[in-house]
């Protein structure tokens, strides 16, 4: 017999796995946000938008699933979240809105706004996506402010619905933090699937400086987080309380967390250190499963162990957790049989990625006949 | 429960919503059709090996891409705003509302996105059978992810599958197959699809044309008229006969609404269906709401009744029944009566989430014991739970001008484009489709006539469902994420101008790409 307590658990791992890949494919928009400042000259520019531009679906197709499943799987967070941070959530829809069109129609003839206004939705969705992004899941850690009536409709504590979450120095860091993951990630990605020397060496360059920005942002956000008190969820009164160390205790609890969190760290960082020191073209794999691993792991720490996944800053008691945000015991277990299907997908998303991307592009396909944006 | 409602937030909320959806369905229904339709025509280049073919193939993927990545953009959008403007709802739904969109975004959106790339990309990289089998996928996964949605949105029409919990105040699915083979999704979903195979045939059919008044890629040209007159004749065929399946649905599942949609006002037996007919205000009125009679009408006798009911005796009951009841003669509870139990249903759940307050174990279990376990209570009390939130009862009414016209221009479009297929596919056969150059013309002009219909079945689908975001349990107002008027005005103007000036894009860069023509669109 499936435990209801088994599903919930199940299906945050679901989310934070989905998490964890979007995060990896925003390697896209990483790559997006140095349109303007990595490519030497135009067939470079033009090679760097195909790269990504093939790609773009999956990160699009991955958010929209992500929300998705958040939907089925713990709509009281859906429900609270995008119904209070309103303009946090309009601001990231609006840079993965304007990002859709770009790739089609930026080279397309007749297009009314010019090549290069969609070049700046492309930067636009590059810095924006990730970052604000990044900022939102901070939250997850830091809080919001919003309360719950006793019909669970959402009451936002300020006017800035969301926008207040920049105003937390432990929120822009995560922020920055995915921002230069993601422009790490597209480095890595370019030196993988371009054959261009030029731009490999503007590549390689940039990459220690992204990397180092990276990890500076996230090692503050880890450490104020493992500094940080957090809130617990207990079955008897009063509910939700304080915890000191909460983050940490979680680490400490739950040691296999922690050595998948290490391992992604590690392999997040060997992927860089090879690219830079041995000069392999391979890094994005390491650094790519790394990230899966790692935000995988930290979604884990603020879901799992009691903890709360969506704290509210203003009325603990209205705080979220897998327990009290989640879908009923048959909506998890029916979607549970739907996600063993994910092997499949995973499987064949796969083979057609080996089979677009077995050769390398190169400048000579830029000025070949063919379907390019 | 939202204490001081705030009309604005309520319209400019359904404004934004209306907004977004209505530019979604502008590229949705060519993005179903046209994959299938390109499907076919790669399909014909892989067997025969003919290069014309391929050619053909990559013109109108060319088209296929345009539009098909502005119906991503806009369809992430209408997801989202479920949670942004309509939280209320979000929760109060999502245990059921949620699985197929989570379903949808599993199975069918990887599947369309990732065989779109080997689609566009693939020519010179994989394999020719490997190519057709991802320009299937994709046309497959189109249309499973219309399935899903549209099961969602079947179950906002006809809620099934379900039973109120009082202890999370929402509905929680009790059988995912009821929700999957809700009548009306299953109709919804068949009479979409094959709206859009329709649409997107009209699409092929017009532009075909627009060459061949241009004497221009004759060969092309000839040979998508007849895949497309085809595709769309027999698409057009299944519209009418979905079509009518579902009018039966609607009947039985949202009477008001098919009163509605016939501006059919007072019940009776051997009722006409109206063919065609012109509105105009009348003095007479149902409570505060003015009645609408026929400044002109074609009428067929006894057909509505034959068909809901399969014989002209059949009773049809009108706006004035449903609204006031017919207890003793029809067994038809009046609005009234439904507010009454509604009230009474919410009355017991505000007693009960406040026992829950105050932590009285003793009134929980009574609660409980007297009404939440009581089946009779519950089918006859929390069955009409969203009427309680009605002010009056002819509140319940829906928009009928805006339904009856919806509808009717719908259903005339659909048959004149019957007409215009099965011309294509005889004068295409016949060899002289060039020569009449009048029928050329009209193929072209029924390209926005195809947009305005089907844009019309949606308009119908959910201004027809007023006053309810869910049918019978939750009213729109109810539903609203509390947000000021002021930031969904603002959102709303921005979304208004981004959509547009995307729109003015895409057609620019169709026109063009249609006018360079297939031998060389790559220039």
């Amino acid at each position: 017999m499936i435990s209801y307590v088994f599903l919930q658990h199940y299906w945050w791992m679901i989310i934070s796995l989905l998490a964890g890949l979007l995060v990896f494919l925003m390697f896209v928009q990483g790559g997006q946000s140095m349109i303007f400042s990595l490519p030497g000259n135009e067939t470079q520019k033009k090679m760097l938008v195909n790269a990504m531009g093939r790609k773009w679906e999956f990160t699009f197709t991955t958010l929209v699933t992500f929300g998705g499943a958040f939907f089925a799987s713990f709509p009281l967070f859906y429900a609270t979240s995008f119904g209070g941070a309103y303009w946090v959530w309009i601001a990231i829809l609006f840079s993965f809105v304007i990002q859709a069109v770009a790739y089609e129609y930026r080279s397309k003839p007749a297009n009314v706004f010019g090549q290069k206004t969609f070049d700046i939705f492309l930067l636009i969705n590059g810095a924006l996506g990730p970052f604000l992004i990044g900022t939102a899941v901070a939250t997850f850690f830091t809080g919001s402010n919003f309360s719950l009536d006793y019909m669970n409709s959402v009451k936002w504590g300020t006017g800035w619905h969301g926008l207040e979450a920049l105003l937390d120095a432990r929120n822009i860091a995560l922020g920055l933090a995915v921002l230069f993951l993601a422009r790490t990630n597209g480095l890595l990605y370019i030196l993988n699937t371009i054959d261009d020397d030029d731009l490999s060496a503007r590549s390689a360059k940039r990459l220690i400086v992204n990397a180092v920005c990276f990890l500076v942002f996230f090692l503050f956000f880890l450490v104020t987080l493992m500094l940080s008190a957090g809130l617990t969820f207990t079955s008897g009164a009063p509910g939700i309380v304080v915890e000191h160390y909460k983050y940490l205790h979680n680490f400490i609890q739950m040691p296999a967390v922690l050595i998948i969190f290490l391992a992604g760290v590690i392999a997040v960082i060997a992927g860089i250190g090879i690219t830079v020191f041995q000069g392999s073209r391979k890094g994005i794999w390491y650094t790519g499963a790394g990230t899966v691993v790692t935000v995988f792991a930290l979604f884990l720490v603020a879901g799992f162990n009691n903890s709360t996944f969506y704290p509210s800053v203003s009325d603990f008691r209205s705080s979220l957790t897998i327990y009290n945000a989640s879908s009923s015991y048959f909506t998890l277990k029916t979607m549970m049989y739907v996600s063993f299907i994910i092997p499949f997908v995973a499987a064949y998303i796969w083979y057609a990625w080996k089979a677009i991307n077995k050769s390398k592009i190169t400048s000579g396909e830029m000025n070949e006949e063919g379907p390019l944006y | 429960m939202i204490e001081h409602l705030d009309m604005s937030l309520v319209d400019w909320s359904r404004a934004q919503f209306a907004l977004t959806a209505i530019y979604h369905w502008i590229f949705v229904p060519l993005t179903l059709g046209l994959s299938f339709l390109i499907a076919i025509m790669e399909t014909i280049y892989v067997r025969t090996g003919n290069e014309e073919w391929k050619k053909l193939t990559r013109f109108w993927m060319t088209l296929f891409g345009i539009n098909f990545a502005i119906g991503i953009a806009t369809g992430i959008i209408l997801e989202f705003e479920f949670g942004t403007n309509w939280s209320n709802y979000s929760w109060f739904v999502g245990d059921i509302f949620g699985a197929p969109l989570a379903i949808e975004g599993i199975l069918a959106f990887f599947l369309e996105s990732t065989f779109v790339a080997v689609m566009f990309f693939g020519w010179n990289k994989v394999s020719k059978k490997f190519h057709l089998t991802s320009t299937w996928l994709v046309a497959v996964g189109a249309n499973l992810s219309a399935l899903w949605i549209l099961v969602a949105n079947a179950w906002m029409q006809n809620p099934v599958g379900m039973i109120f919990n009082p202890d999370t105040a929402r509905n929680e699915m009790v059988s995912f197959w009821a929700v999957l083979f809700n009548p009306v999704a299953v109709d919804k979903f068949l009479h979409t699809i094959f709206s859009g195979f329709l649409l997107a045939s009209i699409f092929v059919l017009g532009i075909s044309a627009w060459f061949l008044l241009k004497k221009r890629e004759g060969w092309m040209a000839k040979r998508s008229i007849l895949i497309a007159a085809i595709f769309g004749l027999v698409s057009s065929l299944t519209v009418v006969f979905t079509g009518d399946n579902s009018a039966r649905t609607i009947a039985s599942v949202q009477p008001v609404k098919f009163a509605a949609m016939e501006a059919h006002y007072y019940g009776s037996e051997n009722a006409g269906l109206t063919a065609f007919g012109v509105l105009k205000k009348s003095d007479k009125k149902i409570g505060e709401k003015e009645i609408l009679d026929f400044s002109f009408r074609i009428k067929i006798p006894g057909f509505l009744s034959i068909m809901t009911g399969g014989d002209k005796n059949t009773y049809v009951p009108g706006i004035k029944d449903l609204v006031y009841g017919e207890e003793d003669s029809r067994q038809i509870l009046s609005v009234a009566d439904k507010i009454r139990q509604g009230i009474f249903a919410r009355d017991v759940l505000n007693d009960y989430k406040r026992a829950i307050m105050f932590n009285d174990t003793e009134q929980i279990r009574v609660i409980k014991k007297q009404y939440f376990q009581d089946k009779k209570f519950m089918n006859e009390n929390f069955r009409y739970f969203g009427y309680a939130s009605l002010m009056k009862p002819e509140d319940a009414v829906p928009n009928v001008a805006l339904s009856f016209y919806s509808f009717h221009l719908m259903v005339m479009l659909g048959f004149f484009f019957i007409l215009v297929f099965a011309a294509s596919v005889f004068l295409v056969l016949k060899g002289s489709i060039s020569k009449h150059r009048w029928f050329l013309w009209i193929a072209l002009l029924s390209i926005p006539l195809a947009y305005i219909a089907s844009e019309a079945g949606w308009v119908l689908t959910e201004a027809g469902r007023q006053p309810w975001i869910i049918q019978d349990l939750m009213p729109v107002t109810r539903g609203v994420s509390q947000i000021s008027a002021s930031s969904v005005m603002t959102t709303f103007i921005l979304f208004a101008i981004l959509f547009t000036a995307l729109l003015i894009a895409e057609v620019s860069i169709m026109l063009r790409q249609i006018k360079t023509g297939p031998k060389h669109q790559e220039d």
